[in-house]
């Protein structure tokens, strides 16, 4: 699906750009963007660092494992290929709990190290798990208590207005997401034998 | 009431990092024993080359989006999809927003920007702006950045499930604004 998708992205910008007259502007994004992709990246090493060395020493402490523990009911029903008290189930959680407190810069490396975990259960290496969807899925819907601060800044006094119905669409989105994934890891042309 | 606890939260957010940080090694340190500083620079080891292992997933996802965006292909979708979303009662004004969510951060923080100079933070379309980014995530990075990360191209149903989640989130942002603050 991402090999259409992608294309098509990228179809539908030249075609739209000559039609309508943003060419030169396609052009100059595609280029840039590349440039921008390994900033975010190189960027992305400092804390990464920080983070795996801190989630090191959770894991060498045994934390990682009794938070994995305390939650075992809802994760081995969203993650039923993953043993319950491997390391992968501690990381899904303090990914989850860095998410919901919005705090995106601990959430990516937190999230990096489940996937990494996830990865090692992968009998194939290229192809995502139903585990490693469903994480990407309740990752993109973010399930979040707070309203970020760009947004507190930019609404000023009526942010908090908002803190419900952010609460409650976040809610359904997540609702959704699970779902769905539950949904389409059953279908023949998701399985992994036909993976794309 | 609601104020309080926003207040409550936010407040205490930034304690939460450096909490963290010195909470974890104090543990590690004073009940398990654990040599914090050696286990620390072991794991911390793995952040170059995870850093680096994203570069082409994210070179192949953010050109796309950005040439997308340049385009002007997201205003030709607009005018094709108003009359559709005025007739179900989705505010057309917001539908830049919640097309651009997935794409990009940046993007979308640019559109609800918009919103509130033109239209006000105190009005509805601000109001379901703010709902909707703060009820998703960038879909698309994400998948790149964390798939990437251990060199998965099959990616299966997941683009399909967050792009359903966060067509979902936005009808449901619309809805509970009307609804609570309409």
């Amino acid at each position: 699906m991402l090999n259409y998708i992608w294309f098509g992205m990228m179809f539908i910008s030249v075609v739209a750009g000559i039609f309508t007259g943003n060419i030169d502007a396609v052009t100059e994004a595609a280029i840039n963007m590349a440039k921008v992709a390994v900033e975010i990246s190189i960027g992305l090493i400092g804390i990464m660092a920080l983070w795996l060395g801190i989630m090191k020493i959770a894991e060498a402490s045994g934390l990682i494992r009794i938070i994995a523990r305390a939650l075992k009911p809802i994760t081995v029903r969203l993650f039923p290929d993953v043993p319950e008290d491997h390391p992968a189930i501690g990381s899904i959680v303090l990914n989850m709990a860095a998410n919901m407190l919005g705090l995106g810069n601990a959430a990516t490396p937190l999230g990096l190290k489940a996937m990494e975990e996830l990865q090692e259960l992968n009998p194939k290496k290229d192809t995502a798990t139903n585990s490693m969807v469903m994480f990407l899925a309740i990752n993109t819907s973010s399930v979040q208590l707070i309203v970020p601060a760009t947004v507190v800044a930019l609404m000023g006094a009526t942010a908090s207005q908002i803190f419900l119905t952010t609460i409650l669409a976040t809610l359904v989105s997540t609702i959704t997401a699970i779902v769905i994934v539950k949904v389409l890891e059953k279908m023949k042309r998701f399985s992994v034998e036909n993976a794309s | 009431m609601i104020e309080s606890i926003v207040g409550g939260l936010n407040a205490g957010a930034k304690y939460i990092i450096p909490l963290l940080l010195v909470g974890i090694p104090f543990y590690a340190i004073t009940v398990k024993k654990v040599k914090v500083y050696e286990v620390f620079v072991e794991g911390a080891k793995d952040g170059f080359t995870i850093a680096v292992r994203i570069i082409p997933y994210l070179v192949a996802i953010l050109v796309a989006v950005g040439m997308f965006r340049a385009s002007g292909a997201l205003d030709l979708l607009l005018n094709f999809l108003a009359p559709v979303l005025n007739f179900v009662g989705f505010p057309p004004e917001n539908l830049p927003l919640a097309l651009m969510r997935p794409l990009s951060g940046s993007g979308s923080l640019g559109l609800l920007t918009d919103l509130v100079n033109e239209y006000g933070a105190d009005s509805m379309y601000a109001k379901i702006g703010a709902t909707m980014f703060g009820s998703s995530e960038t879909t698309f990075y994400v998948l790149a950045v964390y798939f990437g990360s251990v060199g998965i191209t099959r990616s299966r149903h997941a683009l399909a499930a967050g792009l359903t989640a966060d067509a979902a989130g936005a009808v449901a942002a619309v809805f509970f604004c009307k609804l609570l603050l309409g």
